[in-house]
């Protein structure tokens, strides 16, 4: 009887193909494993700046709970975090601040961009704010609001996950060399000729 | 005791020293009770030239530094709305008096380009520090100016 | 704890030399470049072991983007400058360009922890300019609505405070109380923040159908939690130690320091507008203003859970003595026409278009109003040149000035107790930055 660690006896295969395994199991691509894996344990940075940093942060505790997408633990260090939300609005003052966070966050990495404050200017277009995060970070998600709710903010989440999830994002970020484009290439036996697979590449 | 020209502006009193008497009435104040400087800021009055608020004694000028002080005990509140020209824009400071002028102080030089004379660090307090110009006068724009950021690369 | 000089005096103020310093000063006023300089040289193993240290502007526990710049000997704190205006957003200039109607909207984003403040004061130092007065049951509904805001902010404090001296879980209990406040203010003002719901002449809408029930609810739901913070925290050993002595100032250093709110009371100076200076109705209403005696962090922290039972004391008031009337004054230059009356009158629908497109006139002249929001006198000074926008509008922040008290509060300190510190200041930076 033939046994292999994680199949176990493996002598009927030949007669009675998949059935005649001891155990189930699913198959997937690697590479969507783990653009699911990606998308379920997101973690933020966080980044509050205004009213909005308190509306994030009211997501985070008991009533909205954003435990329920593995999202609570909100990074401090930029270097364990993959998303950033920009909760607030952005001054001339702490745009270069902002991007060297973003630069200091690792691959992959999301930018969330909460607010119209964030996304536009909101109302204050004058001297002092950027109009808009997107001049100096690339945005993935824009919440819309003043601030956005709990709700808003999650539904900007849940979409960000759905484009991870799909590999919407890495797919537009390879196009234009912007981020997310690394190679796993996996270890595979001599005598096969299939190609290695390429993570974020589709 | 130095005399300067005192108004009523909707039953606040108000006080108008020239800048040269302006610590003396302050230090005068402060021995009188009034232990807080609750607030200084300024006003330029370029878009309003012809106001009517002042004593007839008060030649206006182009800014205004405004000074509230606060007396806890009589319950009273009194401000002062000193005259400041725009081609010598220089007020002594009241830092040795009341310390909690400081950074106000260095707010009114960062937004209306006001100097106060004895203050120990005048540098920009909300800008950033190589910023140009002050945003509050009534001759710089409210409006979009574009973004001072040079370092991001082109996304999209 | 409770109300103690009458007349918000003490006759012994204490000393405050220490602010007055200019040599040897607690603030480190030095620029960027030069705080480098003095730093000691790591690779000489006989320096002094200074440094600078530098935190924030993202930094967990500075309550937003507020940035030190600490001039340490080994875990000692000598000197520190706080950098600000990382979230400076032009506000006083935006105000100049906005209409009276639409001031508060843009004031209201200032602390984001109790908007209706801010609005209060502008509304306020309008209808001074005006001359107006607003009905009893506006200024009924103002007060109702800035105790249960003064409640939120304060629990939000109690929420961050607990979470930077390690009490995690307080995090999560205090955002819970916050949230069922912030449901009420929900149903009134449409919004969670940022209401812009106190305007001149009045308020934006009357209270919902069956507030009653939804404050009564409240008054219920929040003391019995408060009590659990009792427990949780004011007598717990190990939150006692880390505040108990840490950030210690008298009631003359403050006061040099123009400090104001909890800041000042900690001191056991018994300095409160709503009682010394009444605004709106609160000489109508009875509640006792709280001091600390010694001045140090856990007093200000114990003065803010007291003044939330103070506040409801007070919604409680509120309840039983909300007079009926109009919510907004009726004067015709100030608030529009009735919905129902556009439909009929041409002159109404002009006069509506103009008052939304256009704003009402102010008479020229200028005011200071000051209220007592959770952290200080918030302070509004309006100049009007008689158009439909104020010449200048300028907003006197409370945190902005308390955050001056840093440096002193910081010195020959440890670093861990900086965390503790700025706690205890409950800095908002929009408030501060502006």
């Amino acid at each position: 009887m033939r046994r292999l660690p994680i199949l176990g006896d493996v002598s009927r295969v030949s007669d009675d193909g998949l059935e005649g395994l001891e155990h189930n199991f699913v198959t997937a691509r690697i590479e969507d494993l783990v653009k699911w894996s990606r998308a379920r344990s997101c973690w933020p940075a966080t980044f509050g700046l205004a009213c909005c940093a308190i509306e994030m942060m009211a997501t985070g505790a008991a009533h909205y709970d954003l435990a329920r997408y593995g999202m609570e633990v909100f990074r401090a260090s930029p270097r364990q975090a993959d998303l950033m939300i920009v909760a607030g609005r952005v001054s001339q003052k702490m745009a270069p601040i902002l991007r060297q966070i973003y630069d200091q966050m690792m691959e992959p990495k999301w930018v969330i961009s909460m607010g119209v404050c964030a996304s536009s200017g909101g109302m204050f277009n004058n001297y002092a704010i950027v109009q808009g995060v997107d001049q100096v970070v690339p945005v993935d998600v824009y919440a819309p609001g003043c601030p956005p709710g709990p709700e808003t903010l999650m539904h900007a989440i849940l979409t960000l996950h759905e484009s991870i999830r799909t590999g919407e994002l890495t797919r537009r970020r390879e196009a234009n060399d912007g981020g997310a484009a690394i190679h796993v290439e996996a270890p595979l036996p001599e005598d096969t000729t299939e190609q290695p697979v390429q993570l974020g590449s589709r | 005791m130095t005399t300067v020209p005192e108004t009523s502006s909707f039953g606040q009193r108000v006080l108008h020293p020239l800048p040269d008497q302006l610590y003396a009435t302050v230090s005068d104040l402060r021995d009188e009770g009034f232990l807080t400087a609750v607030d200084v800021t300024a006003v330029d009055y370029m878009a309003h030239p012809g106001r009517t608020d002042l004593p007839a004694d008060v030649s206006p000028e182009r800014f205004e530094v405004v000074v509230s002080l606060h007396a806890h005990q009589s319950h009273e509140r009194v401000r002062l709305r000193i005259q400041v020209p725009v081609d010598d824009p220089v007020v002594p400071s009241l830092f040795d008096l009341f310390p909690g002028t400081e950074a106000m102080e260095r707010e009114v030089f960062d937004l209306f380009g006001i100097t106060f004379d004895g203050h120990p660090d005048m540098t920009r307090i909300l800008l950033p520090e190589e910023w140009e110009g002050h945003p509050l006068r009534k001759d710089v724009d409210t409006g979009r100016i574009p973004v001072q950021f040079r370092e991001a690369p082109v996304q999209r | 704890m409770s109300s103690g000089a009458p007349e918000g005096t003490l006759s012994d103020l204490g000393s405050a030399e220490r602010v007055h310093r200019r040599d040897g000063s607690a603030v480190l006023r030095v620029g960027e470049g030069e705080a480098f300089e003095l730093a000691g040289d790591p690779d000489n193993p006989d320096d002094d072991e200074r440094m600078i240290l530098n935190m924030g502007p993202s930094h967990p526990s500075t309550h937003g983007v507020l940035r030190l710049m600490l001039e340490m000997e080994g875990e000692t704190v000598l000197r520190t400058k706080p950098v600000i205006g990382y979230l400076h957003t032009g506000m006083e200039k935006t105000g100049e360009n906005l209409s009276y109607l639409q001031g508060p909207t843009n004031v209201t984003r200032m602390d984001y922890a109790a908007p209706l403040f801010s609005e209060l004061a502008f509304s306020l130092a309008t209808e001074k300019l005006l001359g107006i007065e607003v009905p009893p049951r506006a200024t009924w509904i103002r007060m109702l609505m800035c105790e249960l805001n003064r409640v939120a902010s304060h629990l939000l404090f109690q929420a961050t405070n607990g979470m930077d001296l390690g009490a995690v879980s307080m995090m999560i209990y205090g955002w819970r109380e916050r949230e069922e406040v912030l449901r009420f203010f929900e149903k009134v003002t449409g919004l969670r923040m940022n209401h812009n719901y106190i305007r001149p002449g009045g308020v934006a809408a009357d209270l919902p159908d069956g507030w009653q029930d939804d404050v009564r609810r409240l008054l219920d739901l929040i003391p019995p939690r408060l009590d659990e913070y009792d427990t949780l925290l004011t007598g717990q050993p190990i939150f006692r130690e880390r505040l108990q002595g840490v950030g210690v100032m008298t009631p003359a250093e403050a006061l040099a320091l123009s400090a104001t709110g909890p800041i000042l009371r900690s001191t056991g100076y018994a300095w409160d507008l709503r009682r010394d200076e009444p605004y709106l109705a609160y000489d109508q209403v009875d509640f006792d203003v709280l001091v600390g005696t010694y001045g140090d962090s856990f007093d200000r922290f114990a003065i803010r859970l007291n003044e939330t039972r103070e506040s409801l004391r007070i919604v409680e008031q509120v309840l039983d003595q909300m007079p009926g009337g109009d919510y907004r004054t009726q004067d015709q230059k100030v608030t529009p026409p009735p919905r129902a009356r556009i439909d009929d009158s041409m002159e109404a629908l002009i006069h509506h278009f103009k008052i939304f497109t256009e704003g009402f006139h102010v008479p020229e002249g200028e005011v200071y109003v000051a209220v007592e929001s959770p952290r200080g006198e918030l302070g509004c000074y309006l100049v009007s040149d008689g158009g439909p926008n104020p010449y200048r509008m300028h907003i006197r922040g409370p945190s902005f000035v308390n955050l001056q008290t840093l440096p002193h509060l910081m010195e020959g300190g440890l670093i861990a107790d900086a965390v503790a510190v700025i706690s205890s200041v409950d800095p908002i930076m929009g408030e501060v930055d502006r």
